[in-house]
């Protein structure tokens, strides 16, 4: 039997980053655990964070349960994670510029040319142009697992518009106000830092053309997305506007806010919409959405926009394998977070070893997300690993494999009390005139016991994770 | 602010209003319909207050006869009635769902909390709440709202847009529950001044909250000269149609001295204030009260047009 790495517990002893909490744990007996998450959920529905992670869908006013049970690093342990984070989104942006620009990666044959200029993801629109100070991505989340004490791997990476922020800062919030206690008596490295942060790092990549303190914006598809909660809440801390594509129009080389004194300048827009649908002009002329017009105002730099046209090319799974490559290949560092070895369906010696052995891996399409479409193998019975394998043999350029990881658990309070269930992370780096990373991020815990897979869709949870401070 | 953003707030207030508005109308409904009928055929009371609301075509479709507990029904829970109060809170709370970044926590709480209990009352059988109960309930919460704008919001524009849509909403509320009157004595322009008139005019005052306030105003017999004046002509009067149309004015001047300009929405406004300041009683009933009322309401609405066009439409240009 797999033996997982349990955060919390090394035998019965308490490692050390947990240590603060058992006193809290024995403090709480059952009765009060319920009201205590009782009052959670009111909490969570008055301020109306009703909220799916990015591309899973379901319905908007949905709660994704939320797991009083903190999750803890110890500020060693993050000092790793904040490095490798931060060395990724940088490798990530120097890709970004580079395939764009001259592609010496793909000339120096370390990145097939097939999977960079035919990606789907790869805008040629923005072929030849290079975004202010040169970055592409100004948000990267890096989803995580750990397999054991000082073992981290990069599941994949999010370079468009990676969501759940929101949550990050609602978990602490929600923590601090029910177990204020727990923050006196445990030194807790804060978070709510993140949207001034994240408002420099926009303010910093304005356009040549702009010659004041640039006006920022949060470009939202509008009220009907299921992350919305998460789009006005950050406009809201950052004391910017919230706008939909209908409140804004091309003129003379500028993006303009329709406004009740009438229009006003958008120098910088943090879209939380798809590349497709921002200018039916260039992307899809059977599109009614967009701004029509606003690619060449950014390609005549007169607004900037994050993350740019494009970005999405980095974080497709078959680039994913590279990213390692880009690492060494632009920073001339050695990674310090490992990918997760990883077999392409596509190429037939790989096929071959994923085929014959369907029930030990971990399958996903190419270019799913959200935990749909996935075969976990050890997790399967027989008809559905043959059923997946007819799936494979079909389109096996559509899927890649992956060894079933031994994800850590930490502990989670369940119906009969305290139990360990395994979790993820997603940090969130921002990149702009510096590269930082707030101590912390977003944990998802699978609820499910001995479920791999924390997707809210598929009954995953959230926690509130915590670094502590020196 | 963005054009998009004043409009959701200008309707934030403008529905809650209306929801109140609907509330209200059920009230004078019930209170009405304890009385016996004075005879008048087969004119019911109720059927006036589809008549007030403008809902009677869209009840009548659905429902045929003006029965009690399906105009309840029709005018409190349906979504298909666009007054209905459920329609009202659920559009009020969307729009600030929209623009959660234009208002404070407080107002957002109120607003969601309200319509939260609204889901509750829902589920709950018919036959368990009583009427009065429901509309006691939607006057208390929309007063909650109101609390929470006034002693929370920051005195912007925004702020300005809010109270512009309650003042507008309110002007064209308050007409069109005098109206009632005229729909329910239509038939009969005898029973003018007689006991069941004056039973009428009162059930006004009670469902407008304004009974006790009317007597420390005027004392003495309840006419329905005085009722008028209290309702139409009287700046104490805080639902009063010049009360409200005042203080449309004042917010559209003050978005006048934000923006450091003027258009035909303040105008039309001073004009509108200016001519009830100058009319009496006797006028309005030698002009006759529903068309005093109708081309009241008409000005109101091209005041929300004019608002529109120069705000909310996002085409202004005069900055």
């Amino acid at each position: 039997m797999t033996q997982y790495f349990n955060e919390m517990y090394e035998g019965d002893a308490v490692r050390a980053p947990y240590a603060g909490l058992e006193s809290w744990i024995r403090s709480m007996p059952a009765e009060l655990r319920q009201m205590k998450q009782a009052e959670a959920e009111a909490l969570f529905r008055r301020i109306g964070i009703t909220f799916a992670v990015y591309g899973e869908g379901g319905d908007p006013d949905r709660l994704i349960p939320f797991d009083m049970f903190p999750r803890v690093f110890a500020q060693d342990e993050w000092r790793k994670l904040d490095r490798g984070v931060k060395q990724r989104a940088r490798a990530l942006n120097a890709f970004l510029r580079d395939v764009y620009g001259r592609g010496e990666i793909v000339r120096a044959g370390r990145i097939p040319a097939r999977l960079v200029y035919q990606n789907e993801a790869y805008e040629h629109a923005v072929s030849g142009f290079t975004p202010p100070r040169g970055i592409y991505s100004h948000i990267v989340g890096v989803d995580l697992v750990r397999t054991g004490p000082d073992e981290f791997f990069v599941l994949e990476d999010n370079c468009r518009t990676p969501s759940g922020v929101s949550y990050m800062l609602e978990n602490r919030e929600i923590m601090m106000r029910m177990f204020p206690q727990l923050f006196r008596e445990n030194r807790i490295a804060p978070v709510d830092g993140y949207a001034e942060l994240l408002r420099r790092t926009l303010a910093s990549v304005a356009p040549e053309k702009c010659d004041r303190a640039p006006t920022i914006a949060i470009l939202t598809p509008g009220h009907f997305n299921s992350a919305y909660y998460e789009h006005s809440f950050l406009a809201d801390l950052m004391g910017v506007e919230l706008v939909e594509a209908a409140d804004l129009f091309v003129e003379g080389g500028f993006v303009w806010m329709r406004t009740t004194e009438g229009p006003k300048k958008l120098d910088v827009i943090y879209r939380r919409i798809d590349d497709a649908f921002l200018d039916p002009l260039c992307f899809r002329p059977d599109s009614m959405l967009g701004v029509p017009g606003l690619m060449d105002v950014y390609r005549s730099g007169g607004v900037t926009i994050a993350s740019a046209p494009g970005a999405g090319v980095a974080d497709d799974k078959a680039i994913y394998t590279f990213v390692p490559e880009m690492v060494r290949f632009y920073l001339d560092e050695e990674p310090i977070l490992q990918n997760v070895p990883t077999w392409q369906c596509g190429k037939a010696d790989d096929l071959k070893y994923v085929l014959d052995n369907l029930g030990e891996l971990v399958v996903k399409e190419v270019h799913g997300s959200g935990g749909y479409g996935m075969l976990v193998g050890p997790k399967s019975t027989k008809d559905q690993i043959e059923a997946f394998r007819a799936k494979i043999e079909m389109d096996p350029d559509n899927y890649i494999a992956q060894p079933t990881l031994a994800l850590s658990t930490t502990p989670t309070f369940v119906e009969e009390g305290i139990a360990p269930r395994h979790v993820d992370l997603r940090p969130y780096c921002l990149v702009g005139e510096q590269v930082s990373l707030v101590p912390g991020g977003l944990t998802r815990v699978a609820l499910t016991e001995g479920s791999l897979v924390v997707n809210s869709s598929q009954g995953g949870g959230v926690k509130d994770t915590w670094v502590l401070a020196e | 602010m963005l054009s998009r953003t004043a409009d959701n707030l200008f309707w934030i207030a403008r529905y809650l209003e209306r929801a109140e508005t609907t509330a209200r109308l059920l009230e004078v409904g019930a209170r009405i319909a304890l009385i016996p009928s004075a005879g008048h055929g087969y004119r019911s009371e109720w059927e006036s207050l589809l008549h007030a609301s403008g809902t009677a075509d869209g009840f009548k479709a659905k429902y045929g006869d003006p029965v009690q507990r399906n105009i309840e029904s029709y005018m409190f829970f349906d979504r298909d009635n666009p007054s209905s109060v459920v329609s009202c809170l659920e559009r009020a709370r969307e729009n600030a769902r929209i623009v959660r970044t234009a208002l404070t926590g407080q107002v957002w709480d109120a607003l969601n909390t309200a319509y939260q209990e609204l889901r509750a009352l829902e589920r709950k059988p018919r036959s368990e709440i009583e009427l009065t109960e429901l509309t006691e309930w939607v006057v208390r919460q929309t007063a909650m709202v109101r609390g929470a704008m006034d002693s929370t919001l920051l005195r912007n524009d925004g702020y300005h847009f809010l109270n512009l849509g309650s003042a507008l909403e309110r002007a064209d509320n308050t007409a069109r529950l005098i109206d009632v009157k005229y729909f329910v004595l239509l038939p009969s322009v005898d029973l003018v001044g007689s006991e069941l008139d004056n039973y009428q005019w009162q059930t006004l005052l009670r469902a407008l909250s304004a009974h006790r306030a009317f007597h420390w105003a005027y004392g003495g017999e309840i006419t329905a000269a005085k009722i008028a004046d209290f309702l139409i002509l009287n700046r104490q009067s805080p639902r009063s149609l010049i009360a409200s149309a005042e203080a449309a004015m004042a917010h559209l001047d003050a978005l006048g001295r934000i923006y450091h300009h003027s258009g035909p929405a303040q105008r039309r406004a001073r004009a509108i204030v200016g001519d009830l300041a100058e009319t009496r009683v006797s006028d309005i009933f030698n002009e006759g009260l529903h068309e005093f009322l109708t081309r009241f309401i008409r000005e109101v609405g091209v005041v929300s047009s004019f608002v529109h066009d120069g705000y909310l439409s996002g085409e202004a240009r005069c900055s």
